[in-house]
């Protein structure tokens, strides 16, 4: 049996009220939430925030689309360098900044349709589709930490090789009286915003026939290539449109910290949206925000006593989540929750249906 | 001379570009061909094969005896994690890639907790010699000769030993070598555990020439993920000229523009083969056999 990613079935006839109001539960808490923290609080709830982007990505391309990208942050890197590059020579305006991050964005998706463009039409399927994003990943990473020396520079910029770039000025809003800079609170509701919208529109797009033309794809590309579907158009589409929700995570963050460094996109980075997507459970992008941003608290708490703790429990996390609960801890969860409760097993899910001879 | 001297040294540049991807792709080569698994902990199968073989060779133990300790102890590893782990993916490709590069994560930064960030090494032995006016590390340029004879005896493993036979039948078709009697997840631990083998002796060969870090098999993976993708699933026929035809770019491009671009040029190449083949470069030869 197959089954969407999340609430396919039109909401507005099935679904009674409450869970409906469930539902958006996490948004209104998450906007009330700076009334109740300090500015500086808030400006680390961000930084929980701007991660989910590259999950929700993740998601869309891997639970959705069964494409396991290991890229997300080549893409996350790209705009990330982008960003500095545009506002160093640009200067520190409002109009600067905002065009660092919408280049940054377009630079982000015209590299994932360029590299989708070769993985679709070249006809590489399954695993080979990880390692050949891992392995441009990893030689972005090579290439950025060798540019230390004075002859790599775009502009006014340096890219400092393995020390990355610094002193990338914030996003500003013209306003009456000077402009205003996007700090802590303020960059906190754009990030909220910005990931409402995302959310909402991945989600209208998940359900939309394109969505279900990616499940159908998922499910077996032979058969949906009988019925019509275009392949590699549809998984080409979701994998620039996964890549660049990456690019915008890595723009946001090369925005909050305002610096960059190559070690963002090495081996141990790239594995990190993988984790939060395996662990929430990539069939649904709200466990998927959720997941990430619990984890991403959850390793920046950790790190205090040494970054190698974090690592090490998000590496048990993710041997512990493809062992015993695949379909993700969240699902997990509630599964458990729901058994305990009603003592009925839980619908069927829709397995992957992944041969070892499709490889 | 000089012009000898100058074709010396870029056939030694080939075949030190030669052994590494061979010797880098072997262990994950065997392990994808024969079980369709991506092993991304490859690069910490490395590692422990060069950790074992520098602390062996520091107690006072011979280092090639050294180094086939580090061998084993990969391959004990490759056994543990084939039957704590990889056992229960088989029938999960996409899992068994997650669980492994959880592994990794996991196995890299317990050894940066463990062995702290870097370990004195062992120097290279054998010296150099000169041969007109360059010199050379001899312990590089015997290295492409111990690639081959790895290269010799896997084929002699694969297409000449009863464990060949078996492991073969049971890629060829796991249920029916199964109602033959043999016991395949023997055979699938085996396999494993010689992937991880080999990832153990490529690391303690090249223990000798460089410094033991806890990411050090990072620096193999990108070049054992390229050979194994150009040469596709097929072990020595494919690993084999994928590895040569790679050196050859990568030696050239090295030798006129520098490291980068030699990289750069290898990862261009793996694009453009899975474009015009994406089956990679072992399917040739099976079509003529």
């Amino acid at each position: 049996m197959i089954q969407p990613a999340s609430g396919a079935v039109s909401p507005t006839l099935r679904q009674p009220v409450l869970p409906r109001l469930l539902r958006l539960a996490p948004w209104v808490l998450a906007f009330c939430l700076p009334l109740v923290v300090d500015a500086n609080a808030s400006g680390n709830f961000a930084y929980y925030l701007v991660w989910a982007f590259a999950a929700v990505g993740l998601a869309a391309m891997w639970g959705q689309g069964g494409i396991l990208s290991f890229g997300q942050t080549a893409f996350f890197g790209l705009s990330g360098y982008t960003y500095g590059i545009v506002t160093l020579n640009l200067g520190d305006g409002w109009l600067s900044s905002w065009s660092g991050l919408i280049i940054g964005l377009v630079v982000s998706a015209g590299g994932a349709a360029l590299l989708g463009y070769m993985i679709f039409y070249g006809k590489i399927k399954g695993v080979f589709i990880g390692i050949v994003t891992l392995s441009v990943t990893l030689v972005l990473e090579t290439f950025m930490a060798q540019t230390a020396g004075p002859q790599w520079v775009i502009g006014e910029a340096r890219l400092n090789g393995y020390n990355g770039m610094t002193g990338m000025p914030p996003l500003t809003l013209p306003w009456f009286g000077g402009p205003v800079t996007l700090e802590n609170t303020s960059f906190y509701y754009l990030v909220l915003v910005l990931l409402a919208v995302v959310y909402a529109f991945t989600r209208r797009l998940l359900d939309s026939p394109f969505g279900l033309a990616l499940v159908a794809i998922r499910e077996n590309p032979q058969r949906a290539e009988m019925l019509g579907i275009d392949i590699r158009r549809h998984q080409l589409l979701i994998f620039v449109l996964g890549c660049t929700l990456g690019g915008l995570s890595g723009a946001l963050y090369t925005i909050w910290g305002s610096y960059i460094t190559p070690s963002a996109m090495g081996l141990t980075s790239a594995a990190m949206p993988v984790i939060w997507v395996a662990t929430a459970g990539r069939k649904s992008i709200g466990a998927a925000i959720i997941g990430t941003a619990v984890l991403v608290w959850l390793s920046q708490w950790l790190a205090i006593y040494g970054s190698e703790y974090a690592l090490i429990l998000m590496g048990a996390v993710l041997l512990f989540v493809v062992l015993a609960a695949p379909e993700g801890l969240l699902p997990f969860v509630s599964d458990r929750a729901r058994w305990v409760f009603t003592r009925r097993p839980s619908k069927s899910r829709s397995f992957e249906t992944q041969k070892r001879s499709e490889s | 001379m000089t012009a000898l001297s100058t074709l010396y040294s870029v056939i030694y540049q080939f075949g030190d570009n030669f052994a590494y991807l061979v010797l880098a792709a072997l262990g994950l080569a065997v392990i994808f061909g024969m079980m369709g698994v991506i092993n991304l902990a490859h690069g910490e199968f490395i590692m422990c094969g060069a950790y074992v073989t520098i602390i062996c060779a520091k107690r006072g133990i011979p280092l090639p005896i050294a180094m086939l300790l580090g061998a084993v102890a990969a391959a004990c590893a490759g056994v543990v994690i084939e039957r704590l782990v990889i056992r229960h993916l088989y029938d999960r490709l996409f899992d068994s890639v997650v669980a492994t590069w959880a592994i990794s994560l996991i196995v890299q930064q317990t050894m940066l907790l463990v062995a702290g960030p870097s370990m004195e090494g062992i120097s290279t032995p054998f010296g150099s010699f000169v041969f007109g006016e360059y010199s050379f590390s001899t312990y590089r340029a015997v290295l492409p000769i111990i690639a081959l004879c790895v290269l010799g005896a896997l084929y002699w493993l694969f297409f000449r030993s009863n464990y060949g036979v078996c492991a073969r039948a049971t890629i060829q078709n796991a249920n029916m070598a199964q109602c033959l009697g043999l016991r395949t997840d023997h055979l699938y631990t085996l396999t494993f555990a010689l992937g991880a083998g080999l990832a153990g002796l490529t690391g303690a060969l090249y223990a000798p020439t460089m410094t033991a870090v806890p990411t050090m098999g990072t620096n193999f993976i990108v070049q054992a993920f390229v050979s194994v993708v150009v040469g596709g699933a097929n072990v020595i026929a494919g690993t084999t000229p994928a590895a040569a035809i790679l050196a050859v770019i990568q030696t050239a491009l090295t030798a006129s523009y520098g490291q980068l671009i030699g990289q750069i040029g290898l990862l261009l190449t793996v694009i453009m083969v899975i474009r015009l083949m994406p089956q990679g470069l072992g399917n040739l030869f099976n079509r003529t056999r």
